[in-house]
């Protein structure tokens, strides 16, 4: 028994370790963060059907989240082996653009829907959502109805809030309080700050808090509650949706100048785009679709929508990022 | 060429890895740049609390894990004692995010010593996020594996000193300050520092549990230079004075040490006459009781998180087996060639030990791998190779390296005082009889020291099994070993499944490090 | 025996692995006893019991009447010298003798007086400060035996204490331990494996074999008797 179960894991891990047969197809090098590329992630579903079109290789390198992507491609520089960078999102894209290492994409993107127009002409927009609180329904029973309550003075209820120094989504709660309170965002932090019960270093940590009980509210994407509707089968846990807006996260995918495979590239990109692909975001992902017609039965009516889109141009995010974190740092207190 | 020489050749060549890692990340810096750093009020703040916190959760899990050492010591017949001491090379291989969900489950707002606060009738909850969560959990990580450094202290005592302390009537405390803390001093510096560092770099844990901003670590600001920023020159600097700031606490501790033979006890151990009385009995099993139970209870959480994910949750029994296969033929490998390369350095370090620059590079190099910012390594590694080494295709090559040289410090630890020992008792023997080389190994070294490099291999592969920094560095698709695993379902919801993964990796790394400790250190 | 003994041994037993022990012996006050035997007969085991390092399955252990049998060994009118071991190696010479004195090493002057008295005894006065580290082997034995001094017991227990010295320096040593003996007017036990110790300095001696106190008479007896395991021991066939 035990030796079946060792050799049964030496197999395994040697079927891990061997290179995939490579006939003479070109290959794709795509940059991405880990978990698109996870067992359950949209990777390994797009995958096959890509490399069907193409007559190609996807070679997915995954490294950590999207922050770890472009300091990846800042360490390469011109000598990065990616083809392809999957996984940005808006508020690193000027900074991406500004390495000077995108190439324009050239996808038509007119079956692009999105709440706002689209005119990046280095980044293929592939999936978007909207940050936002989870409520835990069974801890709390009036949840905050506006950011304003939650700016409000007064220590409840808690939340658990990620760091925007660490991770994307602690990043957009920042922008998200930018965008609605501008100059006045350093008094609505100091309103925040006594609820908040602590700041992590990713979403990880912060959502498997929330799941354990420690606090009722948790800064996550309004789509959580579909992933609890469509897949746990619970309506234990909602999305608060804001009045002044909730801000929007959009993930993009670029190709590189230095890419030896432009054509394939371009090919990818446009296949990002493309219903094949789109129709697996949703449940694997647990994104928007960027084009119509590849949202599954029920998900558009698991999750409330945004009342409105809040998102701040990726320049005027990229010039004053520094400083708005200072700015954090000083109102929540270090 | 002698082993020492191999040792101090192999520990140079890390030291300049490390080096030219650290060079290429500051070759764009001015001394200016670094100057400008000294005069930021908010690195300097942080640079405090990262210093604060440390200290302090270095002290506490020293200060548990002497406590439960000495009464571990004194007690050899305590139920269980080898399960125990197994279980202490746990902790440090728990994902840092399930240990703080282990942790919460016990001590936070909604967990178990709240739930029994309730029971009770009491309205009190515990408070955990700030100073004291972060100490929990740098205990919870560390006061095991300080309890398995120090420990080997003890059997270095000859049976006679045990005699001599009962034949002259001393009182346990009298014991403790005459000749434990003498012995103490020896070996507590060693894992102060180690446990220190370990604590200094810590990163999620301090930024999770510290309830805020304020709780910042020197590694945030690097991670936020190098990640976020990309600005290789602050995070070079700042990674450049984390490692002097360790660095100079590792001069310190050297200074403070003294090295202390007691000689050769005729057998190891040895009966503790004033640990016999019933008084001494109670106070030790509660001592043994209050801090492996302070360990074991976020340990059994998880378990019941994992078994309750592994029975109930949506179980992918293909991914699970094939990232359990990752981490063995990743982890175990990376342990045996950091013993490999830990035998030599402490053998040289022990040897050369009159030579003040060879006492230097080879100290950096044991070390080099807890010292130096694991993200700096890593992006100095980008820089380095990109354009000339396909990451992919070396991947796994890539990842065993580089755990075996960031588990280094646990295999040189372990050795060194076991290696100093044996030189101390045998060379002269040795010299004698013409034994030298493969010989000399074979007929006593080996016998001699077959445990301490049990327990050094079986620590540094268990650490390599719980890797995250590698496999994350060379992201090959390919090898997802428990701990990315883990990552990936809790990014993908699936917080029952990832309980699941937690448990199999805790148990692999039992089975493993049993197994190593004792197939390679053989019975008692 | 028509005078009650020192040291009273009856029906000392204890089990080491295949070994079943059992001791009879009876010492006068004031006379040194040696303790002979082949290896592995049992003879540090019973100075263990005396000693009370090891706690006999049945019997008991008198001195000067007193059953001593189930005291811890601080409280025994015993001290006992190892054949190395005897000082620890971070305190200095007085230090280690001093401990004789308080085993928490909180001296009064009077102490320290007293710890300088037993060094001079011994011939090491002005090596108070050193470590045993810069000691000889012989020096070391002799800072225990100053200590053994000042803790002045009545009964002392050496086990092969001067195995490791040179000839010269044993005998040495031998008369050192005799000339305390009288001075103090301790009992003396000595076990060693030279039968030529026992002869110098031990008026009777008990021979043990196998767990047992074999024989016991005047030295010169003992170790002339044509019992075949003297013989044996004593390397003659």
């Amino acid at each position: 028994m035990q030796r079946t179960l060792t050799l049964t894991l030496i197999a395994a891990a040697l079927a891990a370790f061997a290179s995939p047969a490579s006939a003479d197809a070109p290959k794709l090098t795509v940059y991405t963060y880990s978990s698109f590329v996870a067992e359950w992630g949209p990777g390994p579903k797009v995958t096959p059907v890509f490399e069907q079109q193409c007559g190609c290789k996807i070679e997915w390198v995954s490294v950590g989240d999207g922050a770890a992507l472009l300091s990846r491609l800042k360490l390469e520089g011109a000598k990065t082996p990616a083809d392809v960078v999957l996984g940005l999102d808006t508020s690193l894209t000027a900074e991406a653009a500004a390495t000077g290492l995108m190439a324009p994409h050239g996808v038509d993107l007119k079956a692009l829907k999105l709440p706002i127009a689209w005119d990046d002409a280095n980044f293929v927009p592939f999936d978007y959502g909207y940050f936002a609180f989870m409520w835990d329904t069974q801890q709390l029973k009036d949840p905050p109805k506006s950011l304003a309550e939650l700016a409000a003075s007064g220590a409840e209820p808690k939340i658990l809030l990620e760091d925007p120094r660490t991770s994307t989504p602690g990043l957009g709660l920042m922008l998200w309080v930018k965008a609605v309170y501008g100059d006045k965002a350093a008094d609505a932090w100091k309103g925040i700050a006594p609820k908040i019960l602590t700041v992590s270093k990713s979403w990880d940590e912060a959502y498997g808090l929330f799941t354990k009980g420690e606090a009722p509210l948790v800064l996550s994407y309004t789509t959580s509650q579909s992933y609890h509707v469509m897949s746990d089968k619970t309506d234990r846990y909602k999305a608060l949706v804001f009045p002044e807006g909730n801000y929007m996260q959009i993930e993009v995918a670029g190709m590189l100048k230095t890419s030896k495979q432009p054509a394939l590239a371009k090919q990818f990109l446009q296949f990002l785009v493309s219903r094949d692909f789109q129709k697996e975001i949703p449940t694997t992902n647990w994104m928007y679709p960027v084009v119509d017609g590849a949202m599954p039965d029920g998900f558009d009516a698991s999750a409330p929508h945004a009342q409105k889109t809040l998102l701040l141009a990726p320049q005027e995010v990229a010039t004053h990022r520094a400083a708005w974190i200072t700015e954090w740092l000083d109102a929540v207190g270090q | 060429m002698t082993l020492s020489r191999i040792g101090l050749v192999l520990a140079a060549l890390i030291v300049a890895a490390v080096l030219a890692d650290y060079a290429a990340l500051l070759s764009g810096a001015t001394a200016a740049d670094l100057a400008a750093l000294l005069d930021d009020a908010y690195l300097r703040r942080v640079i405090v609390f990262t210093f604060l916190q440390a200290t302090l959760s270095a002290l506490l899990s020293l200060g548990g894990a002497i406590a439960a050492a000495r009464a571990l010591a004194r007690q050899s017949d305590f139920p269980g004692r080898r399960l125990i001491l197994q279980f202490c090379a746990l902790p440090m291989v728990i994902p840092s995010v399930a240990a703080i969900f282990g942790v919460v489950a016990v001590y936070g707002r909604s967990g178990w010593l709240a739930d029994l606060s309730a029971d009770l009738g009491s309205d009190w909850k515990p408070t955990i996020y700030g100073l004291t969560g972060i100490l929990i959990a740098h205990v919870f990580f560390n006061m095991p594996l300080a309890i398995r450094l120090l420990l080997p202290a003890w059997a270095t005592v000859p049976p006679e000193s045990w005699r001599l302390a009962a034949q002259l009537g001393m009182s346990s405390r009298q014991i403790f300050r005459l000749i434990e803390l003498p012995l103490l001093r020896q070996y507590a510096p060693a894992a102060f520092v180690f446990v220190f560092i370990l604590c200094f770099l810590s990163f999620a844990v301090v930024l999770t549990l510290g309830g805020g901003p304020r709780a910042t670590t020197l590694e945030v600001a690097i991670y936020q230079a190098l990640r976020f920023d990309v600005d290789l020159p602050r995070g070079g600097a700042l990674a450049l004075l984390q490692t002097l700031a360790c660095l100079v606490l590792v001069a310190i501790a050297w200074a403070a040490g003294r090295r202390l033979d007691f000689g050769r006890g005729t057998r190891l151990g040895g009966i503790r006459f004033d640990g016999a009385t019933p008084g001494a009995r109670a106070r030790d099993f509660l001592a043994i009781t209050l801090a492996i139970g302070f360990v074991a209870l976020p340990v059994a959480a998880l378990t019941a998180d994992g078994i309750n994910g592994l029975l109930f949750a949506r179980l992918d029994a293909m991914a699970l087996l094939k990232a359990a296969g990752v981490t063995l033929l990743l982890g175990i490998p990376s342990g045996v060639i950091a013993t490999l390369l830990g035998y030599p350095i402490a053998a040289a370090s022990d040897r050369l030990r009159a030579r003040k620059p060879a006492v230097i590079v080879i100290g950096i190099a044991g070390l080099a791998g807890v010292i130096a910012s694991p993200m700096a390594i890593g992006a100095g590694l980008m820089l380095g190779l990109a354009g000339r080494v396909d990451l992919t295709a070396v991947a796994p090559i890539g990842v065993v390296a580089m755990n075996a040289l960031l588990t280094l410090p646990f295999t040189v630890g372990v050795l060194r005082p076991a290696v100093a020992r044996n030189h101390a008792q045998y060379d002269r023997l040795c010299a004698g009889l013409g034994l030298s080389g493969w010989n000399r190994f074979r007929v006593v070294d080996w016998p001699m020291l077959r445990r301490a490099i049990g327990l050094a291999c079986g620590l540094a592969s268990a650490a390599a099994m719980g890797d995250l920094t590698a496999i994350a560095l060379f992201g090959s698709q390919r090898l997802t070993n428990l701990t990315l695993l883990l990552y990936d379902q809790i990014a993908e919801y699936r917080l029952d499944s990832a309980s699941g993964t937690a448990l199999a990796l805790l148990a692999l790394c039992l089975l493993v490090f049993a197994g190593i400790e004792r197939g390679v250190g053989g019975r008692q | 025996m028509s005078q009650r003994a020192f040291l009273e041994i009856e029906g000392l037993a204890f089990t080491y692995e295949d070994l079943v022990m059992r001791f009879d012996l009876a010492v006068d006050a004031g006379e040194c006893v040696g303790v002979v035997g082949p290896s592995g007969a049992g003879k540090s085991t019973l100075l263990a019991l005396i000693g009370g390092f090891e706690t006999p399955l049945a019997g008991s252990i008198k001195v000067d009447g007193r059953d001593i049998t189930h005291l811890p060994p601080a409280e025994r009118p015993v001290t006992s010298l190892f054949q190395d071991f005897n000082l620890f190696p971070h305190l200095s010479a007085a230090d280690n003798v001093g401990l004789g004195r308080d085993p928490g090493l909180r001296l009064t002057a009077d102490d320290r007086a007293q710890v300088a008295w037993a060094l001079g005894e011994v011939g090491l006065a002005g090596f108070e400060a050193r470590l045993p580290g810069q000691l000889s082997g012989g020096e070391r034995q002799r800072v225990a035996l100053a200590r053994s001094l000042i803790r002045n017991r009545p009964l002392l227990l050496l086990d092969e204490p001067f195995a490791a010295l040179g000839p010269a320096l044993r005998a040495e040593m031998l008369e050192l331990v005799d000339r305390l003996r009288r001075a103090q007017g301790m009992t003396v036990l000595l076990v060693t494996h030279d039968p030529n110790e026992a002869a110098r300095i031990a008026a009777r001696t008990a021979f043990v074999s196998e767990g047992r106190v074999v024989m016991f008479g005047r030295t010169p007896d003992v170790l002339g008797s044509s019992e075949p395991v003297v013989r044996a021991y004593l390397g003659e066939r």
